[in-house]
């Protein structure tokens, strides 16, 4: 019998409506994804949500810049403040280089008062602050617009009472990426293995138990089919609990994604994937018992390992070893590269590997998985 | 012109480990008739209908289901019959309109479900979903999906098990309706009076083998000892009887059944209880029952359950 795309849908429609009204699969398909965004982010993220910090290097060594600096404070000093938004001024040493400084703290945002500032100042004559920021930046417009008001505050209370400190603007776009940045790809690929992976074993084992294969296997409908209406599903919950965590990210931890059609293709081939493997694990378990504790043992390594919560760069060797025979790697990984860095070359490896595995665990899913019994 | 059986199934065998689970049974069912298979836990009888049903393989013998191998055929035949799986069970969340629209899809067919579901009498339920009805509606929805394809045979493992009376009467109904409708039905109970309401003929299995096969009345007629003498006693009756008589008495629990071979037993049976001098009351004379014969077939501990009336 051939495939049918009717049969399909029909199967798709009704595991669908059966999905959205548990409450356990509205929950995991929506709710899920954003405490889990929420929780890690607000761990890793240091304190207040939104707070951004700036960093100022004073060469002048007069009076105007101290209160040039005093002025910062008191506008917008929330350093101390545990919540709420707000810019942390944070002084660096004059000796320093101060691009170099700002990469190193994964900073875009910083001010440099010149060393003639004072004397130009009281001399009448024109000096200019520099203001580093990033121009894609929210935050950064929030420091730009908040050193706009000091640099006027001093000019109409400055010597002449002329347009006498300006602003020289410098673009700094940090090299160095911040967790939330790395927690988005991450936590994407953590939905995309725990949410088809547990609901397929549990699948395998409860359908078996109420003899639903037994009833589909006296239907027209194939394996094929029934596997690939799941599959669909999966990537449509993956590709909302992509939305929903990439929303959450970008508006409360101000990660920075870079969307493009790779990201599509790994919300394809992760819960391709992991919607096979959890077929084929619960298939070659010959009790529900079995099925779970080899989907857990299965489950839970890929978890904490492939960077789902941490960079595997930052683990130790031999765990970076581990992971690079773990599945979900390279869905995190792939993701990682099209999301951050735009790295599509390193992503193409990362498509070939997921694809490949997918392919054959798909076909040794519908291969062992059975209907009836001999 | 001879009719073709509608179930041929002869010297049919299937082992799991070491249990002969069936051994070797023989039956055929015509077309139109229904046909119960009934017998204990354990007796084989899923395991018989589901090789039917083309679900599990068997080791030897054949068993064709219009005209066709089960295992073998698939679709061929999956296409002509209609079955409920022992347990029936579905997604939870579908209502029975929306799984009948389903399994018509699936089937490539266009489905009335509220007229599906009005045949099986359960229209009133056909919004709540599956999780939230009751034992009886449950097994009426897998009745309705058995239903969708038009199947010439419908293959029932153990309808009503587990149900209350008034929804074992409403399945029934069902099967009585399927009947009317000219289609051959395979039942499997372990209810006596199931099979005694609904069955044109009844197989008796135990142990994988059938131990009788007829209708009812033929069943009774053959595997019963006839007339039996039921009166109730204590011991000492019980050995006055046996002591004084010939008479094949059995007893306990105050009730003693005497067998009957022919009528100058029961004289003799009188007689000896009016002499014995013993207490005794409620004295009946009647014809072996399915039940009796079951009980004397099967064995007092074959688990038989009674019908809850």
């Amino acid at each position: 019998m051939g495939f049918s795309l009717s049969r399909m849908v029909s199967d798709l429609k009704i595991y669908g409506k059966s999905s959205l009204r548990s409450r356990e699969g509205f929950f995991f398909t929506l709710v899920f994804p954003i405490i889990l965004i929420l929780l890690f982010g607000a761990i890793f993220s240091g304190g207040g949500a939104s707070q951004s910090t700036v960093y100022v290097q004073n060469h002048d060594t007069g009076p105007v810049g101290a209160t040039f600096i005093s002025a910062l404070n008191s506008t917008s000093n929330y350093c101390s403040t545990s919540s709420g938004a707000g810019l942390c001024m944070r002084p660096v040493p004059a000796d320093l280089n101060f691009s170099q400084y700002l990469s190193s703290k994964s900073a875009s945002d910083g001010i440099i008062i010149p060393a003639n500032f004072s004397l130009a100042f009281e001399s009448g004559q024109k000096v200019n602050v520099t203001v580093f920021g990033n121009p894609s930046s929210t935050a950064s417009a929030v420091v730009s617009g908040i050193v706009a008001e000091v640099v006027n505050g001093f000019n109409l209370h400055g010597a002449t009472g002329v347009h006498q400190v300006g602003i020289t603007p410098r673009t700094a776009v940090s090299s160095n990426y911040k967790y939330i940045d790395f927690l988005v790809p991450g936590l994407v690929g953590f939905a995309a293995l725990t949410s088809p992976m547990f609901a397929m074993v549990n699948i395998s084992s409860t359908y078996r138990r109420d003899k639903v294969f037994k009833l589909l296997s006296l239907t027209p409908l194939t394996k094929t089919e029934w596997l690939l209406s799941k599959i669909i599903w999966y990537v449509g919950t993956t590709a909302v609990s992509f939305m929903l965590m990439a929303a959450v990210g970008v508006y409360a931890f101000g990660a920075h994604i870079a969307l493009n059609w790779g990201i599509g293709i790994f919300l394809v081939l992760g819960p391709f994937f992991f919607v096979s493997l959890g077929m084929l694990v619960g298939s070659v378990s010959n009790t529900p018992e079995a099925a779970s504790v080899v989907g857990n043992l299965v489950t839970f390594p890929m978890m904490f390992l492939s960077g789902t919560f941490f960079p595997v760069s930052s683990m130790p060797k031999y765990l970076q070893g581990i992971a690079h025979v773990l599945p979900l790697y390279y869905m995190i990984d792939g993701l990682n590269e099209v999301m951050i860095y735009g790295n599509f070359g390193a992503a193409y490896f990362d498509m070939a590997v997921l694809l490949g595995i997918s392919v054959v665990v798909f076909a040794l899913a519908v291969r062992f998985f059975r209907w009836r019994e001999d | 012109m001879a009719q073709v059986p509608a179930i041929e199934v002869s010297g049919l065998k299937k082992k799991y480990g070491d249990i002969q689970a069936v051994d070797g049974t023989s039956f055929s069912v015509d077309e139109g008739e229904v046909f119960s298979l009934l017998g204990p836990n354990g007796a084989g009888k899923t395991t018989t209908i589901e090789i039917l049903e083309g679900l599990r393989n068997k080791d030897s013998g054949t068993a064709k289901v219009l005209g066709l191998d089960p295992w073998e055929s698939g679709y061929e035949l999956h296409k002509r019959i209609g079955v409920i799986p022992q347990g029936f069970k579905f997604l939870d969340y579908p209502t029975p309109r929306e799984a009948l629209s389903y399994y018509g899809a699936l089937f490539g067919r266009k489905v009335d479900p509220d007229e599906l579901l009005r045949r099986v009498i359960l229209d009133d339920a056909s919004n709540v979903w599956f999780q939230n009805l009751s034992g009886g509606q449950k097994q009426k929805l897998g009745m309705a999906l058995s239903l969708v394809n038009d199947p010439q045979v419908v293959f029932l493992d153990e309808p009503t098990t587990g149900l209350d009376p008034q929804a074992r009467r409403a399945v029934w109904e069902v099967v009585r309706k399927l009947k009317d409708e000219g289609r051959t039905v395979m039942l499997t109970t372990h209810y006596l009076e199931e099979a005694e309401e609904l069955a044109d003929r009844v197989a008796i299995m135990k142990h994988g083998k059938i131990v009788a096969m007829g209708t009812t009345a033929e069943i009774e007629s053959k595997f019963g000892s006839g007339q039996r003498m039921v009166v109730k006693g204590g011991d000492d009756l019980l050995k006055y009887l046996r002591e004084s008589t010939r008479l094949h008495a059995e007893g306990g629990a105050g009730s003693i059944t005497i067998f009957l071979r022919d009528k100058s037993d029961a004289m003799v049976a009188l007689g000896a209880i009016e002499e014995s001098g013993a207490a005794w009351e409620d004295l009946t004379v009647r014809r072996d029952s399915l039940e009796d014969v079951f009980l004397k077939l099967v064995g007092e501990g074959g688990s038989i359950e009674k019908g809850v009336e």
